[in-house]
Formats: C-alpha cells, sequence, structure tokens
C-alpha cells in the first residue's frame, strides 16, 4: 500500500495541441498527487484546460510532455479501471439503460465471470443509482437526471480505480444537481472510489472534495492553488451553508476564480 | 408568411403517405379534439379531420381539372372519364400472358420490380460494405471519392450499352444499369454516416477498451444505420426512375416497355395508367422505406 499517498502521479505535464493555426499551448507545468480514496475536484473558467487535463488522466489524450501514472503505472491510452462520466452522459441511444452498463460489465469481467454474475453486477449498479425501476428504458425515455445516473452507474459497475467525471451535472437543474450530488457523496462514500471531477460550480466543489484544484486561465494553464477542504464527512448541504469554515472555503475559491483569475472576458472588458 | 406557405404546402403531404405517418395523424387528429372538446365542445371534433384529408383531396381534384381541360381542347390526350374506364378494364384481368409481348400490366410491374430488387440488392452488398470502409479508413476514402464523384453524375442510361457488351443479354443489361445508379447514394450515405459518429460514442468505445466486433455491432452499426437508411431510399428512388428508361431501351417484359409499346399502338389512356402506376409504386417504394428508417433511428440521432 505505499501507493495510497501518491495514487495517480502527474509530473511536468504538458499539453501543446497542433492546430491548423498552429501549436495551441493548453497546460503547462501540471503537478498533481492523488491519493488513493480521495476526491478531488478541477475548477477554472472555461477553456482553462480542466477537461483536457481530465482526458489526459482518461488517457484520451496524449500529454505533450512530462508523466502521468496511477497506480505506478503509465497512462498510455484509455482503461476501464479509470472509468469517465461524460459531461453529456454519452449513453448509446439505441441500448436500454440496462444494456448499456452491461456493455461495460460484460468487458471488464467477461472473461472471468458467469453471465449469471455479470447480469447481477449490472442489477446491482443500477439498484446503486436507485434506476431498478428503468433498466428497460431507452435513454431518451428517461430525464436528464436519470441520464446521467446511468452513465455514473456505466463508470461505477467497472470497478474502476479511478472515477473521473467531465462537468457530470453541468446540464441538469439546480435541483435535479443538488440531488444527484447527495447521491454522489453516499455512493462514493459506500464504494470508497477516488474520484476527480470537474466543475464550474463553487459550492459544488467545497461540498463533494478534498481537494479543490484550482487553474489559472489559458492559454498555457497550470494550477493556481489547492484548497484543502477539512469538512466533516458525511456532509449535509444545509448544515454546511452556515458553517463558518464552508463560508470560508467558499469565499476562498470565489476570490481565486473572480479576483485573482478573473474571467479574461472581464479582463478584457476593464482593459 | 413562409410558414403559412409551410403549413400549405406541407399538410397535404401526411394524409398521402403510408403506415407511419398515419399513425401520427391519428395521434394529433385524436389529441387536437381532446383538447379542443374541453373548451369548444364535440362539434368542432372533425374539424382537424377534415383540415388533413381536404386539401390533398383539392389538389388531387384540381389535377383531375387540369387533365379535363387539356382533354377538351386537344383531341389526341383521352379525358379523365375515358382513362378511368380504360383502367378499370386494364386492372380487371392484370395477369393475362398472350405470348412475350401481350402481359398484363400486373406482370409487367412484377418484371420491373424483380430487375429494381436485383439491381438494388447487389449495389447494397457492395456499396454499404464499401462506404463502411471508405468512411473508417481515411486511405480509402482518398483513394475512392475521385471515383465517385467523377463517375456519379453520368447518367446509368450510359453505363447500359457496357452492360449488353458484357453480358450479352437484355435483362442483365437493364439490372446492370439499377446496380450502377444505386450504388452511389449507397456508397456515400453510409461512408458520411460513419464519418458522423459521434465522437463521445468513439470515447465511450475507447474508455471502454470495446474490441473491434463490438465497436461495430454496439457503436457503428447503429449509429450509421439512419444515414444507412437515408442512402437506400434515396437509391430506390433513382431505380425506380431508371429502370422506365432503361426497359425503354431494352424491350423485354416491364412497366417501362409496356409504356413504349403503347406509345407504338398509340394507346394514350394506358399510357397515362401507366404514369400514374409507376407514381404509386415509387410512393409505395418510398413510404415502406420512410417506415423501415424511423423505426431504427433513435431520438438522439435523430436531433
Amino acid at each position: 500500500m505505499d501507493n495510497t499517498s501518491k495514487f495517480i502521479e502527474i509530473h511536468n505535464a504538458e499539453m501543446v495541441f497542433n492546430t491548423k493555426k498552429g501549436n495551441f499551448h493548453a497546460l503547462r507545468e501540471i503537478n498533481l498527487n492523488v491519493k488513493k480514496g480521495e476526491f478531488v475536484t478541477l475548477i477554472g473558467h472555461s477553456g482553462c484546460g480542466k477537461s483536457t487535463l481530465l482526458n489526459l488522466i482518461a488517457g484520451l489524450l496524449t500529454a505533450s510532455d512530462g508523466t502521468l501514472l496511477c497506480a505506478n503505472r503509465e497512462i498510455a491510452g484509455p482503461s476501464p479501471e479509470r472509468a469517465v462520466v461524460f459531461q453529456n452522459h454519452s449513453l448509446l441511444p439505441w441500448l436500454t439503460c440496462y444494456e448499456n452498463v452491461y456493455l461495460a460489465v460484460e468487458r471488464v469481467f467477461g472473461a472471468v465471470e458467469s453471465r449469471a454474475k455479470l447480469k447481477e453486477r449490472t442489477r446491482a449498479t443500477l439498484a446503486l443509482v436507485g434506476l431498478t425501476h428503468a433498466e428497460q428504458k431507452r435513454p431518451h425515455e428517461i430525464s436528464g437526471g436519470m441520464k446521467q445516473r446511468v452513465g455514473i452507474a456505466r463508470a461505477l459497475s467497472m470497478e474502476p480505480k479511478v472515477l473521473l467525471m467531465d462537468e457530470p451535472f453541468g446540464a441538469l437543474d439546480a435541483l435535479t444537481r443538488a440531488h444527484l450530488q447527495d447521491e454522489l457523496l453516499k455512493i462514493v462514500a459506500k464504494t470508497g472510489s477516488t474520484v476527480v471531477m470537474v466543475t464550474h460550480d463553487v459550492d459544488e466543489a467545497v461540498l463533494l472534495s478534498d481537494r479543490i484544484v484550482m487553474m489559472t486561465n489559458g492559454p498555457a494553464a497550470t494550477i493556481g492553488d489547492v484548497v484543502h477542504v477539512r469538512l466533516e464527512r458525511p456532509r449535509d448541504r444545509v448544515a454546511l451553508a452556515h458553517d463558518p469554515l464552508y463560508i470560508e472555503y467558499r469565499s476562498s475559491v470565489l476570490e481565486f476564480l473572480y479576483h485573482r483569475q478573473a474571467h479574461p472576458a472581464v479582463m478584457k472588458e476593464a482593459a | 408568411m413562409s410558414a403559412v406557405l409551410d403549413k400549405v404546402l406541407n399538410t397535404p403531404v401526411e394524409p398521402v403517405s403510408e403506415s407511419p405517418p398515419k399513425k401520427m395523424d391519428t395521434k394529433k387528429t385524436l389529441a387536437a379534439p381532446a383538447s379542443a372538446s374541453n373548451t369548444r365542445g364535440s362539434k368542432l371534433s372533425l374539424k382537424p379531420f377534415f383540415l388533413a384529408v381536404l386539401p390533398p383531396i383539392l389538389g388531387l381534384a384540381l389535377l383531375v381539372l387540369v387533365w379535363q381541360i387539356v382533354a377538351a381542347k386537344s383531341s389526341g390526350i383521352p379525358s379523365p372519364m375515358v382513362t378511368f374506364q380504360e383502367a378499370v378494364k386494364l386492372f380487371s384481368d392484370p395477369f393475362y400472358q398472350k405470348g412475350p409481348n401481350d402481359q398484363g400490366i400486373g406482370w409487367n410491374l412484377w418484371s420491373s420490380l424483380k430487375r429494381v430488387a436485383m439491381g438494388f440488392g447487389m449495389a447494397a452488398a457492395v456499396g454499404i460494405p464499401l462506404g463502411f470502409m471508405i468512411g473508417r479508413f481515411k486511405f480509402l476514402a482518398a483513394m475512392f471519392n475521385p471515383i465517385v464523384s467523377l463517375l456519379k453524375p453520368v447518367s446509368p442510361l450510359a453505363w447500359l450499352p457496357i452492360g449488353l457488351l458484357v453480358f450479352k443479354a437484355a435483362n442483365p443489361a437493364a439490372i446492370w444499369a439499377i446496380f450502377i445508379c444505386s450504388i452511389w447514394p449507397m456508397i456515400i450515405n453510409t461512408a458520411v454516416g460513419v464519418q458522423r459518429v459521434p465522437q463521445d460514442y468513439m470515447n465511450v468505445a475507447k474508455v471502454l477498451n470495446l474490441s473491434e466486433w463490438k465497436i461495430l455491432t454496439k457503436i457503428l452499426f447503429p449509429s450509421v444505420l439512419p444515414y444507412m437508411l437515408t442512402g437506400v431510399r434515396l437509391a430506390i428512388g433513382t431505380a425506380w426512375l431508371v429502370i422506365v428508361a432503361a426497359e425503354m431501351l431494352t424491350g423485354g417484359v416491364g412497366i417501362g416497355f409496356w409504356v413504349w409499346d403503347e406509345w407504338n399502338n398509340l394507346n394514350v389512356p394506358h399510357i397515362i395508367i401507366a404514369i400514374v402506376v409507376i407514381g404509386v409504386v415509387g410512393l409505395l417504394l418510398e413510404q415502406a422505406l420512410v417506415a423501415i428508417a424511423k423505426a431504427f433511428t433513435y431520438e438522439d440521432v435523430r436531433n
């Protein structure tokens, strides 16, 4: 268990995109370690490269320079051990919720487990996100919040070492979002998953995270500051609303985002 | 203004179409009166039905009226009534056989449909896999694009002599012309479909680390299907256009040949009947494929 303190290790990662207009330096000198079982959120203004960083950890993109390790092994490409929950859920519309999850389960456990066991796993994960009643529905027949839950179920069903979430609740209304955040907290408490999540919602970041990684504005964005959120778990959003510590964390993130790293468009207006 | 025009132009199309749109129509007509009856009473419940049925009937009536006027002014064109009587006679015995050049309209239609089915089927068997490969591999796309662009605008009838030369018979030559005209839309649409598979789905495939076979069956094929069916629909439309012309040139039994034969007999009512029959069959083919396409298109893909 020597890797608990450095489960994901990122050393001097650089990301340069080759576009038609020449090179675009998206990320520079990213250094980040994530502990096992830790919940880390990446926050920053849009275009700061937080999704790019997540895709680097997922292996969907390859870093131009630097090293990325997960459980002491180099991240060479996407893998079910680093499951991704996509912003737009990315469920396959021609499959039912059950089949969407089963596809992932079959891929990861199909070689070693019986069909009955695979079915059981699929059902269990759908039950975990509270969707047993909708398993035979297709994605277009269920609400946005439910789709996102299926997306989370699909990721969790693979029993990933790391759960990567790219603004998973960004497209949802505030009430559904709050509800899903609470559920995510419960699920993570139950499964002890390591989570890296991209968000642009300050409250979401403070409520969910152990650490909030705040990114500077791009181009050549990097990690500007890190806030350690030392709030007791389980966390209750209503009680936290008056918690002085919560308010302090919240304002330090806001201060970073709106004073130290004001949105590029706003900066231009001021100048 | 344009919205009003759209409505006028679009509504008549719906009732003419076959089963699936009809299903939607009944839904509409059922839903609308339900809400209307709540507020205005059941007196108006037939209104949406008339709005759906009346315009197309008026349109057809206008066509017949124009035809009647033209027929009255010119001696060569038979009146709608005469044509109708001829049609009744013709359809009372559609499957007679009096030698190779004198067969019922049913047999003629059947032979044409058989040719279309064969040429079309072969085009699908070649065109769809080819389209998949062109869509998936950039190298193949670069290789085949110039060929497709060069040959696509050529009238399929220009290929007829090549068919006659190679197959030395009229029937396979006509099938060859159908093959050539239906293959392009299938190749192009399938390839476009493969190229437009949403990156999100491919990312899912990557994260799940799916095998090539799973990617093909669970992601590529279902998401390309609507594009493919569009290609198939375009292809069947052109195939049905081309078969008439091809049969006029090759002879034998077939609706195109029948038109030409009746022209030689100066039997104009039969020519007009053939035009209507060709139109109806084309419409049915098209609508059948629209129905299939609808059944296989999912909400998320449609948008």
